[in-house]
């Protein structure tokens, strides 16, 4: 069994998710859960890296490790200058979450080690930005300018509704 | 060895776990939005994997997470500012404490 350093990458970003993505729901502190998000979405931006996702990738690293982390952060900094303590442990809670996990990550994972994808396809080269750019000002069949208009409506209203919400009365 | 397409659904289906068993135990609303986002997350992973392995000739599962990202980013965004205005309320954000906004 050859391990090459192709399969290493792999490796690394899958422990990676999954001991920061436990990581961020166990630790008993805000910020920290905050940093270890951040981490989980480098290496999901490393997983669309590794499939040759590069232009998901740029986006899931500006978007969301760059833009959602700095505003958790400030709002976490913002919202917990007087409730420094850590939060409280609930035993009943912690063990209905635990089980409902478990229990739920025992099925799911059976059911998709055991069932049949049918063939798939080897990982295949970039996707050409071009490509890309084409797909998504068309207005023709699998193309998406409709899409990118709904959101950029749904982001103005974002906007908006953000100013409303928190602006000072 | 070679890398399958199931590795990547047992990566995703563990992050979205973790999710869960966030957004049940945790009583902070922005620990709550953070398991929100993971799941979202874990979504977005699966869209992608399923895109590349079994319709690699196509690109639904790409602009698909590439909408889910503007879309929780956007969501993000109002959750946050509904969160301070909570917080500039009440002055507490822990989830036991929002039922005095009834009265």
């Amino acid at each position: 069994m050859q391990i090459t350093i192709h399969e290493i990458v792999f490796f690394i970003l899958a422990a990676v998710i999954i001991g920061c993505s436990v990581l961020a729901v166990t630790t008993r502190r805000i910020l920290r859960s905050a940093t270890y998000l951040l981490f989980v979405l480098f290496a999901t931006a490393g997983i669309y890296f590794y499939l040759s996702y590069s232009f998901l990738g740029a986006v899931q690293l500006t978007v969301y490790a760059g833009g959602i982390i700095v505003l958790y952060v400030f709002s976490i900094l913002l919202t917990s200058a007087d409730n420094r303590r850590v939060e409280k442990f609930l035993l009943g809670r912690f063990f209905a979450g635990l089980v409902a996990a478990l229990a739920g990550a025992a099925i799911c994972v059976y059911l998709t080690v055991t069932h049949s994808f049918g063939p798939t396809y080897p990982l295949g080269g970039e996707l050409p930005m071009s490509i890309i750019g084409e797909a998504l000002m068309g207005t023709g069949k699998y193309q998406y300018l409709l899409p990118f208009e709904v959101i950029s409506i749904l982001l103005l209203a974002c906007i908006v509704g953000g100013i409303l919400i928190a602006r000072k009365r | 060895m070679e890398i399958k397409m199931e590795y990547y659904l047992v990566i995703s289906t563990i992050m979205l776990f973790a999710g869960i068993y966030g957004f049940i135990t945790r009583r902070n609303l922005l620990a709550v939005l953070i398991s929100v986002e993971l799941m979202l997350n874990s979504v977005d992973i699966n869209f992608v994997v399923f895109n590349r392995f079994l319709f690699p000739g196509e690109m639904e599962g790409f602009f698909f997470a590439l909408f889910a990202i503007g879309v929780s980013a956007a969501e993000t965004a109002v959750a946050i500012a509904i969160i301070i205005n909570i917080y500039r309320n009440i002055r507490d954000i822990q989830v036991r404490h929002l039922d005095r906004m009834k009265h």
